[in-house]
């Protein structure tokens, strides 16, 4: 599926550009085969390369969920030691979050972006390369630590000290440098965007005129760019709690294990944000679409991102309230978090408004988005009851807690990535998906991702802990139908591939607009979207635009 | 110059780097957790060095054929501004630290409110910073602080008056008179040394007459990550700094062209700041 070239023409270039040779019209100087994929500079190639990384991942940590889900589909220790179960919620919690979705989003990012704002390239092509090109270096390294001598990380996704210090596995020094590489990728790619958006914008294109999967970008790379440092600088002191004898950590030498708390979740909290942020943008480019109507409240859904960015870093104890706050800080947190409803609920009114009295049609696009906007409501509502410090105290570290962040990441964000996907296949590729093969993917996944979490919600208020391979017998039922649904949700996923490949290698013809309520830039060029596009800017029509 | 916007060819310097990085980064994780793997680790470093002088010789090739234009400045200085931004975060996580053990952590080790339970553990811990003496007794704390208005005192004046003399120097290169500038940019570049090496000569002291150490409890932890993460940085600066004396030298940089130098005034300047924060918050109080 070689993108056509555009036709050749060199007047774009200043006459050095073209004299020096350099420019990316010489295209007899295009690598073939796999090295054109490794030396890109191409904005849509290196998309590609994120999302079929990201894709990779996904089934590497949907694996892990699998044997953690096996293990705990009856009572007992059945298949694998305690030890290897920690090891496996472990490695599932890292690889979906910094290797499956991040890398998606950036993927998004990168093929779309661009393509809205009506720019070339990226601002930083080379950079980008780069930033693509960390990722899988550091987790060949982070999965390698499972071979190594006293097995991988076992102590959560949130490598709590003094657990991840004092008492973790000789591996644990690589997977810091591993979480370090995949970080300084994260960063170059945020500053990649942020500098493309603001600056590469095609002429009369006004900030309060970008498609909001733009400005929820936006948002997130900033996020990004603020919050990524401070693992780097945690991750930093564990390192050297662990080889340099260092107290930060420990209370002995007059640290505190706490403060490891507050530092990974002055990161943690925004960093979920900047998985559910680029989401919003995707549901808010797709409801218009097939609602065919323009978005309802398009500025308040510019500063309703920025709000719940900003609070984003005011509310990251509320991960915490059990592990002894003083009084005014659980309330100064329980209620900064419960704030965020705020602005979640103008999103979601927003969306809703958008389809009132619209000319709805089902596209799988527009069915993942639809089940985000329910999921994702659902699991923001369980997140309002966990900010109740005083409920919070019964349901911390519970199956609860898992419910509600699965909630909002897998029919959240994992939705809406799909969503994307489906959306904007017909612009990559130049076909649409199956239609029936994707509407089937999408019923699959919607029971699998209830019946896989739902019955988390009841495990959790009966007092189901989480991380523990082995539970007492009330809680068998629920682990049942939750080990039920993980696999079948997960064999589900193979129709996705299936979809996406039958989608590179042919279907149905889509013309430019492959949509016929699509607004945005990215639908003024052909499909499949040539390798360069916009070298000459285009004149952006503000006519259609959101009032 | 719209639609000009310059869009490298294939480039082989991502991928190389990214190995580089890799192979550091496994050769110092070796190197950590087995004691071996120093040869690793030093190669890694030495192909990371080598691939960004690589890369940056092509993009100043690139930006003395003429191939950038106005719109491409703009793109490195909303890269480099945002650099410095997501620098300054990693900063703060350090000095986030060392205000949270001095406000609260030590505090209630040492019984203050509710929360100091550990107090029962630790009943003869006492609350103050520096701590001298941590609470447990298999944790041997530092004999004595350093005096700020001695030797940090003399690199802070270092330091400052590089800032100044750097500007100097960029004013200059902006009125087109490069001997002037390169005279006090190579001032700057001495000045940074300098303080390298009076920051070493510090370290030596704190480590062999103070009992500052690594190992000596929360003080020398902060003490340690807070300047020598700012160490590295200064050595860093030096570096870019001295880079640019030579491209200077070279006679690179228009009077009214030449975002290279400024970027990297503006990382001096960053570093410069970090310093007074350390200098008021780590030394003086």
């Amino acid at each position: 599926m070689a993108p056509k070239l555009p036709p050749q023409h060199s007047l774009q270039h200043s006459s050095t550009a073209a004299a020096g040779g350099h420019s990316h019209h010489d295209h007899a100087a295009q690598p073939k085969g796999i090295l054109r994929w490794v030396l890109t500079t191409n904005h849509k190639e290196i998309g590609s390369l994120y999302l079929i990384f990201s894709l990779t991942m996904f089934f590497v940590g949907g694996i892990f969920a699998l044997v953690v889900r096996a293990e705990l589909f009856q009572p007992g220790l059945q298949l694998i030691e305690p030890e290897f179960f920690n090891q496996m919620t472990t490695m599932h919690g890292l690889i979906m979050v910094f290797a499956a979705v991040m890398p998606a989003f950036t993927g998004l990012a990168n093929w779309m972006i661009p393509l809205q704002i009506g720019a070339p390239d990226m601002a930083l092509p080379r950079l980008n390369n780069f930033s693509f090109w960390l990722l899988p270096v550091a987790f060949t390294l982070l999965l390698s630590t499972l071979l190594m001598p006293g097995g991988g990380p076992n102590f959560g996704w949130t490598f709590y000290a003094p657990l991840s210090t004092t008492y973790a596995p000789a591996s644990t020094t690589f997977f810091i440098l591993a979480l370090h590489i995949a970080g300084i990728s994260s960063i170059l790619g945020a500053i990649n965007i942020i500098a493309t958006i603001l600056n590469m914008r095609a002429p009369g294109m006004r900030m309060m005129d970008m498609p909001l999967f733009v400005w929820t970008w936006l948002i997130t790379a900033f996020l990004l760019i603020a919050v990524m440092p401070v693992l780097a600088g945690v991750i930093t002191m564990m390192l050297m709690d662990i080889n340099f004898g260092t107290s930060f950590f420990d209370a002995a030498g007059g640290g505190d294990p706490v403060l490891f708390q507050h530092l990974f979740w002055f990161f943690g909290h925004p960093e979920v944000y900047i998985m559910i942020l680029p989401a919003f943008g995707i549901v808010s480019a797709i409801i218009p679409t097939f609602a065919r109507k323009p978005l309802f409240g398009y500025a308040s859904m510019v500063y309703a991102t920025a709000a719940i960015a900003l609070l984003s870093f005011l509310v990251w104890a509320h991960h915490m309230f059990i592990v002894g706050l003083p009084l005014t800080a659980e309330l100064f947190f329980m209620y900064s978090t419960m704030l965020i409803a705020v602005p979640t609920g103008v999103k979601v009114f927003n969306w809703v408004t958008t389809l009132f009295r619209g000319s709805i049609s089902f596209e799988p696009p527009m069915l993942f988005a639809l089940a985000f906007v329910v999921l994702f409501t659902i699991g923001g509502f369980s997140g309002l009851m966990l900010a109740i410090a005083p409920a919070d105290f019964q349901y911390h570290d519970t199956y609860f807690v898992v419910a509600h962040f699965h909630y909002v990441l897998v029919p959240g964000a994992i939705f809406a990535i799909m969503a994307g996907v489906y959306y904007w296949l017909p612009k990559w590729t130049g076909y649409y998906p199956n239609e029936r093969l994707a509407q089937c993917h999408f019923w699959c996944s919607i029971v699998g991702v209830n019946l896989t979490f739902f019955p988390m919600h009841f495990a959790g208020l009966a007092g189901m802990p989480r991380r523990i391979p082995d539970y007492a017998l009330q809680f068998a039922d629920f682990n049942m139908l939750s080990s039920i649904g993980a696999f079948f949700f997960g064999a589900s996923q193979l129709m996705f591939v299936l979809v996406v490949v039958m989608c590179v290698r042919g279907g149905k013809k889509a013309p430019a607009k492959a949509w016929e309520g699509a607004e945005d830039l990215e639908w003024s060029v052909p499909s499949p979207a040539p390798l360069h596009t916009f070298e000459t800017p285009p004149v952006f029509n503000r006519t259609h635009h959101h009032d | 110059m719209s639609g000009g916007y310059y869009v490298p060819a294939t480039s082989r310097w991502p991928i190389l780097g990214s190995l580089a990085l890799g192979a550091m980064m496994v050769g110092t994780g070796i190197k950590l957790v087995y004691d071996t793997g120093t040869p690793l680790m030093l190669i890694g470093m030495a192909c990371v060095i080598t691939v960004m002088g690589f890369w940056f010789r092509d993009v100043i090739h690139e930006s003395m054929s003429g191939l950038y234009d106005a719109q491409m400045d703009r793109s490195f200085r909303w890269g480099m501004g945002w650099f410095i931004f997501s620098e300054v975060m990693f900063f703060a996580a350090f000095f986030g630290a060392l205000f949270y053990v001095r406000t609260f952590a030590i505090p209630w080790l040492g019984g203050e409110g509710a929360k100091g339970v550990s107090a029962l553990l630790w009943p003869d811990f006492v609350a103050q910073w520096p701590v001298l003496n941590p609470p447990d007794s298999s944790v041997a704390g530092p004999d004595s602080v350093l005096s700020p208005w001695q030797l940090p005192l003399v690199n802070t004046l270092i330091l400052v008056t590089s800032s100044i003399t750097l500007t100097v120097a960029h004013e200059a290169l902006k009125l087109g008179e490069r001997k002037t500038c390169r005279n006090w940019l190579a001032g700057t570049v001495l000045l940074g040394c300098c303080f390298i090496m009076i920051q070493g000569v510090e370290y030596y002291e704190a480590y062999n007459h103070y009992g500052i150490t690594l190992e000596a409890g929360i003080f020398g932890a902060t003490f340690f990550i807070l300047t020598g993460f700012h160490g590295v940085h200064v050595i860093i600066g030096t570096l870019i700094l001295t880079s640019m004396l030579i491209r200077i030298h070279k006679g690179h940089f228009a009077q009214d062209h030449h975002f290279g130098f400024e970027a990297s005034c503006w990382y001096w300047h960053f570093v410069d700041v970090v310093w007074v924060g350390l200098f008021i918050f780590v030394y003086v109080f």
